[in-house]
């Protein structure tokens, strides 16, 4: 959120620019853009190279952003490319995390206790900072996914206080995909891959990046006001074509899509029931058989999904016996403890975990958040070990 | 008011050594202030590396670090279950047969006589053996060395008189929580993770490295895909079988692994 939103009810000024204002801003004046938020007192998180994948991390400048990379991706396999030639800066598709990890930390503290001098216990909270983050680069299957995230984190009876206080400290930068990845699929589910104002989490500034440099449009009276100080001038029209022709281009080269039976078929899945009671219907289905002879139950498809959100608990007592930690961590439905309850593990074997995986993302997910859990970044086909693509999956289950 | 619980009488605990490269021991070691700490609430009644040297005393925990490799360590281990309330094995060797158990795919009597000059003053058994192979153990604690966390993490559960906390999860949760890039999908590289139980924080991913597996078998294992998977990358059978059979080889899941890798990939 920003300085203007004052009570971290999450944007409700945001995303609301019309298409169409956008103005032009040369690609180094991002750079201007980039400065004015460290000096409004935000930490910067942008793309970067590192160990041979584009991740978040804090970003110094423009100059770390990366310009000329391209990625190849497919299931089980992820590669970085370097075009010297390209000036582009977003000229690829979501590396393996975004915002999840700002949002809904892998691990955190939550509470200490303490045992005091007359043997009571003592509580206490242990909130995040509430540091003030400006991410740069944001896709629109992360910000459906963001989302989603508010929806079980802050719309439940119990909103939770540290996820809030990190959402809170958030300026969205979005970007439009104009690179999707072969394994992409925002298209099918509607959730990309142009940022659209009124989808998804709202944002603070949009960016459809040209060769030349940006079309921008504010969503939020924070973003406005970084705009107005920007040396952007009004788009053409030849801009704006060319923007658009990108972005269907970009849909066009998307191939990948989840089934949608009965009467929603060929809908975008979460605007209609998608694969609602589908799964559940087929819970005795020998596919799960079939996947489970290939699926590591590693859990690497839950936690890059942008959507998971299943966390475990651990209590770290101090050697002295006076203190103890709890911690949070992010789990998944692949590992034992998930499903360990009062003596047994639920979902002993691995056509179990991947059964629970599936039929929660995409059947009985429309139940808890009237959607599908699914935004099509395609995280858990590319970075699967196995190469488990869940539309193929789906597919098998769902023909 | 809750009343202060009674102080509970101090554990006395022992450290032994069996056929290893005492790196686990150091581990502990190298808790430092921690070790401090330790002291106070417990009696180190054995630990040679650290001074206090008693083998036959009898303690509540015995940490026991190496594993079975002569006839003397046979008899020797069973004394110290006898003067032990619990046996933690500490570290792979000890709870997997660690790297000296790759005799066991050896002719050993043809390494010996072609490496020492007197071969007849060693004595030494055929094949290399973990702990729980003689003894029962309590609780076990994996890693080449041992993560010094969760040492500590065992022994203060012993002291609050709970079970210690299993972690026996695929490090690929571990490596995606620090936020590691997958070395697997973005460099082909053979990594093990998928198969292999948390512990160490992912220290070789974060690196850039494969994982070795030397925190032995997670839960739950498919390690026939796992073989097709590093097959896919460009592993010979021969290669496939030697990840497994390598620091942890004595763990059932991967010794199984190990000898049915050319069947599993072909
Ligand atoms: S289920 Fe897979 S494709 Fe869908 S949002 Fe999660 S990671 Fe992305
Ligand atoms: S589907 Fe792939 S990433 Fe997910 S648990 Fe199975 S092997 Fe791991």
């Amino acid at each position: 959120m920003n300085d203007d939103t004052t009570q971290g009810k999450r944007g409700e000024d945001k995303g609301a620019a019309e298409d169409g204002a956008a103005v032009f801003l040369e690609r180094d004046a991002l750079q201007t853009l980039l400065a004015l938020l460290q000096s409004g007192g935000y930490r910067l998180v942008g793309p970067q190279v590192r160990d041979g994948a584009i991740v978040y991390e804090t970003l110094g400048g423009a100059e770390q952003l990366p310009r000329g990379w391209h990625d190849e991706q497919a299931p089980g396999r992820y590669r970085l490319h370097y075009d010297p030639a390209s000036p582009r800066l977003f000229a690829w598709a979501n590396g393996p995390q975004a915002l999840k990890p700002l949002v809904f930390a892998p691990r955190e503290l939550l509470w200490e206790a303490h045992r005091d001098e007359t043997g009571n216990l003592r509580f206490q909270d242990c909130l995040p900072s509430g540091e003030r983050i400006a991410v740069i680069g944001v896709r629109a299957c992360d910000l459906a996914a963001l989302a989603l995230q508010d929806a079980h984190f802050l719309e439940g009876p119990f909103p939770d206080a540290a996820y809030h206080r990190r959402r809170t400290g958030l300026f969205l930068v979005a970007v439009d995909c104009s690179h999707p990845a072969e394994t992409c699929f925002c298209a099918a589910t509607g959730d990309g891959p142009r940022v659209e104002a009124g989808k998804g989490a709202a944002w603070d500034l949009r960016l459809q990046e040209l060769e030349a440099g940006f079309l921008v449009e504010a969503g939020s009276r924070a973003g406005a006001a970084y705009l107005a100080r920007l040396p952007a001038r009004a788009a053409t029209e030849a801009e704006r074509a060319a923007a658009l022709a990108q972005a269907q281009a970009a849909v066009a080269r998307q191939t990948r899509r989840l089934p949608a039976p009965g009467p929603s078929a060929g809908a975008p899945c979460h605007d209609a029931a998608g694969l609602a009671g589908a799964l559940t219907a087929r819970h005795d289905h020998p596919h799960w058989h079939d996947v489970a002879q290939r699926c590591l139950a590693c859990g690497n498809c839950t936690a890059v999904c942008p959507t998971c959100f299943c966390a475990g608990d651990e209590e770290v007592p101090d050697l002295a016996g006076t203190a103890s930690r709890h911690y949070r961590q992010w789990d998944s439905c692949f590992t034992a403890a998930h499903s360990y309850i009062h003596g047994i593990v639920i979902r002993a074997e691995t056509r179990h975990r991947y059964r629970q995986w599936l039929t929660h993302k995409l059947d009985t997910w429309h139940a808890q958040y009237g959607r599908s859990g699914c935004v099509g970044c395609g995280r858990c086909i590319t970075w699967c070990p196995a190469g488990i693509d869940l539309t193929a999956e789906a597919e098998a289950l769902v023909p | 008011m809750n009343p202060r619980p009674p102080a509970a009488p101090r554990l006395r605990v022992a450290v032994h050594k069996f056929t290893s490269c005492d790196g686990c021991q150091l581990a502990f070691l190298n808790l430092g202030e921690q070790l401090l700490e330790l002291a106070e609430r417990v009696d180190l009644v054995h630990f040679a590396e650290a001074g206090p040297v008693d083998p036959d005393a009898a303690v509540d925990i015995a940490f026991v670090e190496g594993s079975i490799s002569t006839p003397e360590e046979v008899e020797r281990i069973g004394r110290i279950r006898r003067a032990s309330r619990y046996l933690i094995t500490l570290g792979a060797c000890a709870t997997a047969g660690g790297i000296q158990a790759l005799r066991n795919f050896a002719d050993g009597d043809a390494w010996l006589r072609s490496l020492y000059a007197r071969p007849e003053t060693i004595r030494s058994l055929a094949t290399v053996t973990p702990i729980a192979r003689h003894v029962k153990v309590d609780w076990e604690l994996w890693g080449c060395p041992v993560s010094g966390r969760q040492v500590l993490a065992a022994i203060t559960s012993l002291l609050a008189g709970v079970t210690p906390r299993a972690e026996e999860d695929k490090l690929c949760l571990a490596c995606k929580r620090g936020q590691a890039v997958c070395v697997m999908v973005a460099r082909g590289e053979p990594c093990m993770g998928p198969v292999t139980r948390t512990g160490c924080g992912a220290l070789c991913p974060r690196f850039g490295r494969a994982c070795y597996g030397c925190y032995g078998p997670a839960e739950n294992v498919n390690t026939r895909s796992h073989s097709r998977c590093l097959a896919g990358l460009g592993l010979a059978p021969e290669a496939v079988r030697a990840r497994y059979h390598f620091i942890t080889s004595q763990a059932p899941a991967f010794l199984a692994a190990g000898n049915s890798a050319q069947d599993d990939v072909t």
